[in-house]
């Protein structure tokens, strides 16, 4: 059975072009980046490469670019980086959908002492700035607003936040571990003072991402060890990663058009022959401010996981915002933050693509989902013969 | 992704029974698209009122509609009384068992069953009088009751796993506690349910730990399971109780009595030949 991959906002397929890059630096150049021989040194020729790479994807400049393990270190250095160095500021504002990286992290921040804001979004998931320039006090330390939703695509005004933000002189930091590479992304025209990113959702290998330092800001280590990347991340290169990812970054630089024209035509293509197929469905998030390719959809009177797992019999992968596939009793929070009802909320699947999707694998999607909503309805008791809801709940 | 078992899988994609009988002996309805789960069961007798056929219609995840297919599968051609007998342990059971996290699903094909017997019935709801503990998901304190008793839970995120309550907002974590811990210090009574192998290790060890072992190290004792083959639970006796003259009294009338009293009545205890 073929797969059909459309759970890309998880993880992507590491590029050929970046494997290929890779490949060298397992067993013929295996040198320590650090080391004093040539053997060693030629391989951290190669890392300084790739830090030109990612910082071109980004308009920044090498020296900002720290290397991490992922995104969600990168998220953790960020915020305990803010508050170390700021450290007569005990506030720290996110919003309701932050990513758990963000949002267990300011939680367990919450039980240290810490004042939390968590700023609300409305039934599209949208930020309201006025809420985010009346939560900022004289104690908030940093305020980490995501670029781009993971569950949704919603995009949030990041780069407008971070100007009212930095007028109060409070750092500002964005998780755009969704965003990079499938919106333009330049640090030359926006005040943000620190940008995460991971490699493996842009067909980089997982266990590597970014922290995007901008030059001047005051920066505290997360891990403590030897001089790498500046003293601002100990721990030996992870160099095969590091000179992969400078690859993908290239590679998302050029295929930045593609992704909002040949995969965003594609997702909306989905979106709308779903919608029209199965009754009482609609999209979760605002449609507009939006990653190309990102749609979450949810499918009235049935459990996503139930869906998923029809779906996997078919060999078509995506995921789902329902209570059954989290392990808790509770819909997605990004949901839940967003008002979405009860009905649509356990029904949500999210659809994300990449520039690896064809048409045909689209096609098919289109063509398998109606049966699998159907059956599952059937088996529903809020759903009537005719095809119709039968409660009010 | 889940461990779902072949048989749960089976059930999933190929369900049993399926549907709602017109005119009905038995019907019921449990749980609530807010929840995230329901089933509506319904039952039809035959002349020796054995029940003749049974469907169910779920709205819920594949281990949702796995157990309830299983139940009606269960269920057909038994009495009402017999079926009355059926747990929710034998409903996960059937399916060659169900992640800890969805054992709640089993619980719901239980009360359903239960509902529509009482339908049948015409009696009064058996919980009259119960009150609602979980806000969120709407769960009693009798249901919770129940669900520690029969599944000799001991913590708020088993019953949380069973029964969904406290799964919300957690408000409620404290109220569950104290069921808990009411419940757990109920006398036992005879009809203990049947334990699975694992379930009854674990209480084995569970009850030397909080049962028996404090008493010993008060005496400056110590007891260590060495291993426990069917109801023979094999032990050293360490510290002051392995050169104590009593040993053997406190093995008999301590050791063994407790676990008779609070996992099986059938078990013995044997010190290991030293």
């Amino acid at each position: 059975m073929k797969t059909i991959y459309l759970d890309n906002n998880a993880t992507t397929q590491v590029a050929e072009e970046v494997l290929d890059v890779m490949t060298p630096y397992f067993r013929e150049l295996y040198g320590n980046p650090s080391s004093m021989h040539t053997f060693g040194g030629q391989v951290g020729q190669k890392i300084r490469v790739a830090r030109e790479q990612v910082a071109e994807l980004l308009g920044a400049s090498p020296e900002e670019i720290v290397f991490t393990s992922c995104g969600t270190e990168s998220d953790n250095s960020a915020i305990r980086s803010a508050l170390l160095t700021r450290p007569d500021k005990k506030h720290v504002v996110i919003s309701r959908v932050e990513h758990p990286a963000i949002h267990a992290l300011c939680s367990h921040l919450g039980s240290q002492g810490y004042k939390i804001t968590e700023l609300p979004v409305d039934k599209n998931g949208i930020l309201d700035l006025e809420n985010l320039e009346k939560s900022l006090t004289s104690d908030t330390a940093i305020v980490s607003l995501m670029w781009g939703n993971n569950e949704t695509g919603v995009i949030f005004p990041v780069e407008e936040a971070a100007n009212l933000v930095h007028e109060k002189g409070i750092l500002f930091h964005t998780d755009a571990v969704q965003a990079a590479g499938k919106i333009p992304i330049n640090m030359k025209n926006n005040v943000i003072d620190m940008l995460s990113i991971s490699g493996h959702k842009l067909h980089a290998p997982k266990g590597i991402g970014i922290l995007y330092i901008r030059r001047g800001t005051k920066f505290s280590p997360f891990l403590i060890g030897g001089h790498q990347e500046k003293g601002r991340r100990g721990g030996t290169e992870n160099t095969p990663s590091i000179i992969g990812l400078g690859r993908a970054c290239e590679l998302a630089a050029s295929n930045m058009e593609k992704e909002n024209t040949y995969v965003r035509r594609l997702r909306d293509k989905l979106e709308h022959e779903l919608l029209k197929k199965i009754s009482q469905s609609r999209v979760n998030g605002d449609v507009v401010h939006r990653l190309p390719n990102t749609t979450n959809i949810s499918f009235e009177f049935v459990e996503g996981e139930a869906i998923l797992l029809l779906m996997n019999e078919l060999g078509i992968c995506a995921s789902s915002g329902s209570a059954c596939t989290s392990g808790s009793l509770q819909p997605s929070h990004v949901l839940r933050a967003m008002g979405v009802p009860f009905t649509m909320a356990h029904g949500s699947i999210r659809f994300s693509l990449s520039v690896n999707n064809t048409e045909e694998e689209v096609d098919f999607v289109i063509d398998k989902m109606p049966a699998i909503i159907e059956r599952l309805r059937g088996m529903s008791p809020f759903w009537n013969k005719t095809g119709q809801s039968c409660t009010t709940q | 992704m889940w461990e779902y078992t072949d048989k749960v899988k089976e059930y999933f994609l190929n369900p049993r029974n399926v549907g709602e009988i017109e005119n009905p002996d038995g019907a019921a309805e449990v749980g609530s698209l807010a929840c995230g789960d329901a089933l509506k069961l319904t039952f039809k007798l035959d002349e020796n009122k054995r029940i003749k056929d049974a469907k169910f219609k779920t709205f819920g995840c594949a281990s949702a509609i796995a157990s309830s297919s299983a139940l009606t599968e269960i269920i057909k051609g038994m009495t009402v009384d017999e079926a009355l007998k059926v747990s929710n342990q034998d409903i996960a059971q059937y399916l060659g068992g169900l992640p800890d996290e969805k054992m709640h699903c089993s619980v719901m094909g239980k009360q359903a069953l239960e509902k529509a017997i009482e339908n049948y019935r015409g009696a009064p709801p058996l919980e009259a009088g119960a009150k609602i503990i979980c806000e969120c998901f709407g769960v009693t304190d009798k249901e919770i009751e129940r669900a520690v008793r029969e599944n000799n839970l001991s913590t708020v995120e088993d019953v949380t796993n069973y029964t969904k309550a406290g799964g919300g907002c957690g408000g409620c974590h404290d109220a569950i506690a104290q069921i808990i811990e009411k419940v757990r210090s109920e006398p036992k009574i005879d009809s203990k349910p049947k334990l699975t192998n694992l379930q009854k290790i674990r209480l084995i060890e569970d009850t030397i730990e909080r049962e028996i072992r404090p008493s010993l190290k008060h005496d400056g004792g110590d007891i260590e399971i060495l291993d426990i083959i069917g109801n023979r639970v094999i032990v050293a006796l360490r510290g002051a109780c392995s050169t104590c003259k009593a040993s053997d009294i406190t093995l008999k009338d301590f050791v063994q009595h407790r676990l008779q009293e609070l996992v099986l009545p059938d078990i013995t205890v044997e010190e290991a030949s030293k």
